[in-house]
């Protein structure tokens, strides 16, 4: 790593673009938490298990603990400062602090951009559907009970 | 005056902040020029440490190290006994002991200078597990092995057993848990001899970080600031361990004059913290005719691991739990936190009740089969009512209806039905490779705050202040760790002034601005704290009326010209709550007999599995948790608290597997110790009965730790209620449910 040189990357996160100069191997994360001090996204467990540092690229939603950051040259990323709009929440957002969604809030912005990608891909999710829709995305503290509640409220609205 | 925050689901205080990503966290925040900090560990159990060298193609000069030599006041981490050391001088007792501390501003470059340090040691015997140190096979701690004993007798258990028409015995084993809270443990340090120290970390108690540093540096207390970071989950895990962590951070930044951050990635955190004590009981009980309890005896036993940490106090409420909601004339436990050369284990919700509760609700099952008697029926016998008295002899003064209770939770679950379907159901599928199903329930109870005097010793102390601009700040040191110490606090305080909950503000629990309310911990943070927080408000609004500038009947405007003119005029408006003890509470330490607790949380956990004959695995298919906790503050708020704890708890039974080789944690990552995800976990259905409680702040109680309790023998009785097949060692992992099934058939295929 010590012998590794850097190279400059481009990309687009929540609609600005950016451009960074990194190893090429760096962890996606890394990048946004240190380089572009998005801190937003959060490291649980660095192997991708918990989905704590879940972001969306190119529309899918990814690990970026588990995504070297060479891989996203050119690609549109969205972290979690970039879910609500100008001023107004997303109704998901919405829905985790009315319903007891977030607790102790290390786990919820992967688990809202799970969530509003799910929603994206089914508008109408039964409760089956959000247990596997959220599936990659642990939390230790709510039981997932009132997550599920939020992200069926969400969608209602 | 303003509607009646409490009982309303108030959203979370500090929601926004965590739904857009801005709440920072210990790793979110940094300072120039921070150089990041990591810990060189034991590479054996236990041993003599012969040598330390730096070895391979580093820069070491760049580095700041730090070993035992470097530490300016005391080596421990002052808690109870004061016997772990920050860093081990010259013996190591367990395999992830602190040696030697790396700091420099590359995080990749100390990484790999951690792996180029190499410790030598001459080792000694270990030993691994609490039976080998019960058999003495090494002494390892102290002259016996024994951090701690405890024993409570009630009665003349002797003299019962003569009596007795039936006597019925069993052992239950529960293992290590891991915590995993998801933001692992951190925290960053400035340090200097001009300023002293500052420590911002993720953490549950700022004043025992507080308390250890003092000792560390040999300071006085107003040169140490501990400041909590939002804190991404504890269970306990963050209950003592933040103290040696925190100390690590301001070792390295006292030595380099930079700030410094430490953050353990998983795997250490996994590998190096605390878990929940392993353990063991035995369980004695002499039954007379009528299917009354006669005698309990019962020997608890938890494993602390290498150093003592919290161990008494958690074996303290693991024995006084251990005899549950029972009455019972003749009661003796006896019980021991011993030593082995596993890190130290440490608080996690529950503290010691679920482990003892898991063993008795298990054993009530057993003591009923064995009687010809349903579990239900047995318990009906000898639940405990308003009047009789604990294991400790402490007479319950609150109203308690478990009858109630068990009533309710068995016709929400629809228990009758499901259990008598299911039977028919699986003597049709016998034979066949199928899915049996099960229903089971455990009846206990918690309680809240510390144990015995430990309130009246903590003298907990809550300050509210109003600003001219008519908002009220609460200090307290209580933290937000996810549980809703923020939105609880405003509710209380809102109510208490008449006030809305907007204009209730919670300040950041910082030791140089917060006055000590005591730990996070103990399920004490409504019941104990909150009334201080009610008691701290009330007093604000007495000196205004006092004053003359509040009307007796007030409106918010009103409130807030009231407060602005008494500070235009004295400068500032500050009152503080201290501790005060209910009445008629006593509690004789030596006998660990009288009130144990001021109050208790009761309940009912009903549990419906089905077990696969095919994989071996056992699921929970739907869960009822009815519970008394006092008036309900927050609805939203506690129903969380009850379902989190209960998926915590499934994990605990079925899920997670501490893998143990030499003492280490072999399987310290998020892909080989499983936790309960969404796909896991069952429909929990969460009921409370409400009966306030007059010493609570509203009638609340504590509830924090409670569905930690019932969960496991709820479980495990419905599997056994599935199988025919009774399983007394937790985790009940699908290797052991193989094992046992296919040894049950042979078995019953030989005869």
């Amino acid at each position: 790593m010590l012998m590794s040189k850097t190279q400059v990357v481009e990309f687009t996160v929540n609609g600005e673009a950016r451009r960074v100069d990194v190893f090429p191997m760096a962890r996606l994360l890394d990048v946004l938490r240190e380089e572009l001090l998005l801190t937003g996204t959060k490291e649980g467990c660095g192997e991708g298990e918990c989905g704590a540092c879940t972001v969306i690229v190119d529309g899918q939603i990814v690990n970026s603990c588990l995504v070297p950051v060479a891989q996203v040259n050119g690609a549109r990323i969205t972290t979690i400062e970039g879910v609500a709009g100008a001023g107004d929440l997303h109704a998901v957002q919405q829905a985790f602090i009315e319903h007891g969604g977030a607790q102790c809030g290390i786990c919820t912005p992967g688990m809202v951009l799970a969530a509003v990608d799910l929603l994206k891909r089914n508008p109408s999710p039964t409760e089956n559907d959000v247990r596997n829709g959220l599936a990659g995305n642990l939390c230790r503290c709510t039981g997932y009970m009132k997550i599920f509640e939020s992200v069926v409220r969400a969608c209602q609205k | 005056m303003a509607d009646h925050p409490i009982g309303k689901s108030f959203p979370r205080k500090e929601g926004r902040k965590k739904v857009t990503g801005q709440a920072l966290y210990v790793d979110d925040v940094s300072f120039p020029e921070m150089l990041h900090g990591v810990t060189v560990r034991s590479p054996s159990p236990r041993g003599r440490i012969k040598n330390i060298s730096f070895a391979g193609n580093i820069p070491w000069d760049e580095f700041t190290i730090v070993t035992a030599k470097d530490i300016p006041g005391a080596n421990y981490v002052a808690l109870i006994l004061n016997d772990q050391p920050y860093l081990a001088a010259d013996f190591v007792n367990h395999p992830e002991e602190p040696i030697v501390l790396l700091a420099h501003i590359d995080k990749y470059l100390v990484e790999e200078a951690r792996r180029n340090v190499s410790i030598e040691i001459e080792e000694q015997p270990a030993i691994f597990t609490l039976e080998d140190s019960l058999a003495r096979k090494a002494i390892v701690w102290g002259e016996d092995n024994v951090f701690k004993k405890f024993l409570v007798d009630k009665g003349n258990v002797d003299e019962a057993w003569a009596r007795a028409d039936y006597i019925v015995e069993g052992e239950y084993e529960t293992g290590a848990q891991e915590q995993l809270y998801i933001e692992n443990n951190g925290a960053i340090a400035i340090a200097n001899a001009a300023e002293g120290v500052t420590v911002w970390g993720s953490m549950q108690c700022p004043y025992y970080v507080h308390k250890a540093l003092v000792k560390l540096f040999g300071l006085p207390e107003d040169k140490i600031r501990i400041i909590q970071t939002e804190t991404g989950g504890g269970f306990g895990g963050k209950e003592e361990y933040p103290s040696l962590i925190a100390g690590h951070a301001a070792l390295l930044a006292w030595k380099s004059g930079k700030p410094v951050k430490i953050i353990y990635d998983r795997a250490e955190d996994m590998v190096a913290t605390t878990k929940r004590h392993p353990s063991r009981t035995r369980h004695k009980t002499a039954i007379d005719k009528n299917g009354k309890l006669l005698a309990m005896e019962i020997e608890f036993v938890i494993d602390g691991g290498a150093y003592c940490t919290l161990s008494p106090v958690v074996l303290s409420r693991g024995t006084i739990h251990a005899a549950g909601p029972y009455v019972c004339p003749n009661v003796r436990i006896h019980s021991r936190a011993v030593a082995t050369n596993l890190p130290p284990q440490g608080a996690f919700r529950g503290f010691g009740a679920p482990q003892s509760i898991f063993a008795l609700e298990r054993h009530m099952d057993k003591v009923a089969h064995t009687l010809g008697l349903t579990p239900e029926e047995f318990r009906r016998r000898n639940f405990i009512h308003e009047g009789e008295t604990t294991a400790t002899s402490q007479v319950i003064r609150e109203s308690v209806n478990m009858d109630h209770l068990l009533t309710r939770a068995l016709q929400l679950s629809d228990y009758h039905a499901k259990r008598e379907r299911f039977a028919r159901d699986n003597a049709a599928s016998n034979g066949r490779f199928s899915k049996k199903r099960g229903m089971g329930f455990a009846t206990f109870m918690h309680g809240a705050g510390f144990t015995g005097s430990g309130e009246v010793f903590l003298q907990s102390i809550v300050s509210a202040e109003a600003s001219d601009q008519g908002t009220v700040k609460i200090l307290a040191a209580s933290t937000e760790i996810g549980q809703g110490t923020n939105t609880i606090f405003s509710q209380i305080a809102a109510e208490a002034l008449g006030l809305d909950f907007d204009s209730i503000e919670i300040v950041q629990p910082d030791t140089g601005r917060v006055p000590n309310s005591g730990p996070t911990v103990a399920s004490r943070t409504s019941m104990v704290v909150g009334k201080l927080v009610e008691s701290a408000v009330t007093g604000l609004k007495q000196t205004l009326l006092g004053s003359g500038l509040l009307p007796e009947n007030y409106s918010q405007s009103e409130f807030k010209n009231a407060c602005a003119e008494y500070v235009a005029r004295f400068g500032s408006l500050k009152t503080s709550a201290t501790y005060q003890p209910p009445p008629n509470v006593h509690w004789d330490d030596e006998k660990y007999q009288g009130d144990a607790y001021g109050a208790y949380a009761w309940a009912v956990y009903v549990a419906e599995v089905s077990f696969d004959e095919l994989t071996y695995e056992a699921h929970v298919e739907d869960f009822v948790a009815l519970q008394e906790v006092g008036r309900v503050l927050n609805p939203v708020l506690a129903a969380g608290q009850i379902e989190g704890g209960v998926a915590q708890a499934i994990g605990f039974t079925l899920f997670e597997n501490v893998v143990w080789k030499d003492g280490r944690m072999a399987n310290n990552q998020m892909t080989n110790y499983i936790i309960p995800t969404p796909a896991d976990i069952p429909p929990i259905r969460v009921f409370f009965e409400e009966n306030p409680y007059a010493y609570g702040p509203g009638g609340a109680k504590g509830i924090g730790e409670l569905p930690m309790d019932g969960a496991a023998p709820a479980i495990l009785n419905a599997i056994e209620n599935a199988t025919g097949i009774s399983f007394n060692h937790i985790p009940l992992m699908p290797e052991l449910l193989m094992e046992t099934f296919t040894a049950t058939k042979r078995h019953k295929t030989n005869k």
